[in-house]
């Protein structure tokens, strides 16, 4: 019945915000199941779509666990934005430095470059909570404008190619660095670092004793002092670990999308991250078909405008309803008659 | 600069700050009051972009461009309102809901403003205080609008309100202690919601700024994040409405910084100087937060500060 719950809320939330959009563009003079049937045609119908909206995907997935890692121990982080855009720079500049190894050790090089930039970012939030009492949501907000910043003036400043005229750029990477597809698709490595990630987490944060006392610290952590766990060390780490999967998030952005690091890494991957963390209640598991979804959204996003010439921030419309609904069905856990259990629903006889 | 030499570069920065700070100002102010109630509204920065373009789309349809202060005004109540009766609800996070409704009020801005990229709306007049001098960068430089004037008697205002009317002390003890508020027979709900949906409709007057005065005029680029800037600004005002005035100066001030200083020759570190208040705003954080204090003058129920 649980399950039954979880899974029946979200979607029940889902085709609220799909009704309320329909409404919105039929008021607008357009055919709702048109829009729908092209939103399905731009995102799963044909390999190509497949493939553009996992390409969407990937990045999402990183920075969601960028979320939900501390949010285990928790801690509401919401600078993913930040150690990607600082993840993505770090990979170009040691990819340039690297440039005369073999490929595979310049690739591991600059993704655990990325990974570590990332991780110091947001273990910097992590350690100011913990010793400082400085809240992790506001202090990586303001890292992820400091990040910007610096991103900002190293690029246009010391680490632009001279020759990136109109769009200040580092130097691009040597064709060789660049992320290959994967086996037998057309998608970037980056899905599959974010499935492995996924994976990977999952099973730390459910089925290990690690992931366990990160959840006693998240549940209470008074409880978890008094078990004499270390508060800090964990709190530090959840962080750290959700700040290398943005990191590599950036890496990926930028050795596989384009090729070098400039502004359009700020593409807003980090906040979508938050809400698909949210959406997943914070499970690792559940990341990956939430980002899938949002993913397709944001893919077909082209197709509207080409056949209906809807403006592209059409999917953005329809990307915050079901946001906002899903985010608002949380109300409804436990209070839906059908699932709960018989012995409540039943009147005292 | 003829006639005014070296003294043009801090009337610049002056001027400068004075323009850029607006939508600051009213932002912050709104987040202010928000916050005060004991909740956090990360959806500004959407519904900044969103009165924005309702403004200009309305001083379009009208001829005239104080009916777009207005709209602004209505349609940013309404993102607020949505807002504050989504959180009402229980276990809906304040947080995630505001970063929803960001990514909602641009997306319907963007989608909804796509016609009027073109056309051009009245603009909203300047007052000129610089009628006195006869050097045209004086006059230039005190070409005050007319909402930055408005912001500030608001701030002013919303600080008298607080100390000393019975709403405004309703709004701190709910915003302190939701407890105390119940049992005083207080709706901690609906003051919440109509303390946030206050917030977001001075949050839609300040995208009317950006559209009808400077830049001047609707476009997707229009909002540089002001208004999830305006988080980082009310803790760095320490929740007072006449620091917050002060706060969106030196913001405002900082951003102008850069251009001033590179029309004088001065090109390193642009970037950087437009970081420097979130820099400033970290450390006092730092400086003032201990693990068994927050920060003082932080509203007790508010999520961030536990």
């Amino acid at each position: 019945m649980k399950a039954a719950e979880t899974l029946a809320i979200p979607v029940g939330a889902l085709l609220a915000a799909m009704a309320l959009f329909g409404l919105f563009v039929a008021v607008l003079g357009h055919n709702p199941l048109e829009v729908y049937a092209l939103i399905y045609r731009g995102a799963f119908a044909s390999a190509f779509s497949w493939q553009n909206t996992l390409a969407r995907a990937a990045p999402l997935v990183l920075t969601a666990l960028c979320v939900a890692l501390p949010a285990q121990a928790g801690l509401m982080v919401i600078g993913g934005e930040g150690a990607l855009v600082l993840g993505g720079l770090t990979a170009a500049l040691v990819g340039h430095s690297l440039a005369s190894a073999t490929p595979l050790a310049a690739q591991l090089a600059m993704a655990a470059a990325a990974m570590l930039a990332g991780a110091a970012w947001i273990a910097l939030a992590g350690a100011l909570r913990h010793w400082r009492g400085v809240n992790e949501t506001i202090s990586s907000l303001l890292l992820t404008y400091i990040a910007i910043a610096i991103f900002n003036h190293l690029v246009e400043g010391p680490l632009k190619d001279p020759a990136s005229l109109n769009k200040p750029s580092t130097t691009p990477l040597p064709e060789a660095l660049m992320i290959g597809k994967l086996f037998g698709l057309d998608v970037h490595w980056g899905l599959g670092f974010g499935v492995i990630a996924c994976l990977l987490l999952y099973v730390l944060v459910s089925h290990t004793t690690w992931g366990f006392a990160l959840r006693i610290v998240g549940g209470n952590v008074r409880a978890a002092r008094l078990a004499g766990l270390p508060v800090g060390a964990l709190v530090l780490l959840a962080c750290a670990i959700g700040g290398a999967a943005a990191g590599l998030a950036g890496m990926v952005e930028v050795a596989a999308v384009h090729g070098s690091a400039n502004a359009s890494l700020i593409a807003g991957y980090g906040y979508g991250g938050i809400l698909i963390a949210f959406i997943a209640r914070q499970n690792p598991l559940a990341i990956l078909p939430v980002s899938v979804l949002v993913g397709g959204l944001a893919a077909s996003g082209g197709m509207l405008q080409r056949r209906l010439d809807l403006p592209d921030a059409t999917v953005l419309v329809f990307q915050g309803l079901a946001f906002v609904s899903i985010l608002a069905s949380e109300a409804l856990y436990g209070r839906l008659r059908v699932f709960q259990p018989r012995a409540q629903a039943e009147p005292a006889a | 600069m003829t006639g005014l030499g070296w003294w043009g570069v801090p009337l610049a920065v002056l001027a400068g700050a004075v323009r850029v700070s607006t939508p600051f100002l009213f932002v912050s102010l709104g987040e202010c009051i928000t916050e005060k109630s004991g909740r956090i509204n990360l959806g500004l920065e959407g519904t900044l972009v969103m009165g924005a373009m309702v403004g200009y789309a309305a001083s379009y349809g009208t001829g005239n461009p104080w009916v777009g202060v207005l709209a602004a005004g209505a349609a940013g109540f309404a993102l607020g309102l949505l807002h504050g009766m989504l959180c009402t609800l229980p276990r809906v996070n304040d947080i995630a809901v505001g970063i929803g409704l960001m990514l909602f009020g641009t997306g319907l801005a963007f989608f909804l403003g796509k016609a009027y990229v073109q056309p051009k709306a009245p603009m909203l007049p300047g007052i000129p205080l610089g009628f006195w001098s006869d050097a045209q960068a004086v006059r230039a430089a005190l070409q005050v609008n007319p909402l930055f004037l408005l912001g500030l008697a608001l701030a002013v205002a919303l600080a008298w309100a607080f100390r000393t009317t019975r709403w405004g002390l309703v709004v701190r003890m709910v915003g302190d202690s939701s407890d105390a508020a119940r049992a005083m027979g207080y709706g901690v709900g609906t003051v919440r919601t109509l303390a946030t949906a206050c917030g977001g409709l001075l949050a839609g007057v300040g995208g009317s700024f950006l559209s009808l005065y400077y830049p001047g005029s609707w476009s997707e680029g229009l909002s540089s994040g002001q208004g999830l800037m305006a988080v980082a600004l009310v803790i760095f005002a320490g929740w007072n409405p006449i620091r917050c005035f002060w706060a969106a100066l030196l913001f405002g001030g900082a951003g102008a910084l850069g251009p001033a200083l590179q029309s004088v020759g001065v090109t390193w570190g642009y970037y950087l100087f437009n970081a420097a208040p979130y820099v400033v705003t970290l450390g006092i954080m730092i400086a003032t937060c201990s693990p068994r204090r927050t920060l003082t003058g932080a509203p007790a129920e508010l999520s961030i500060t536990r």
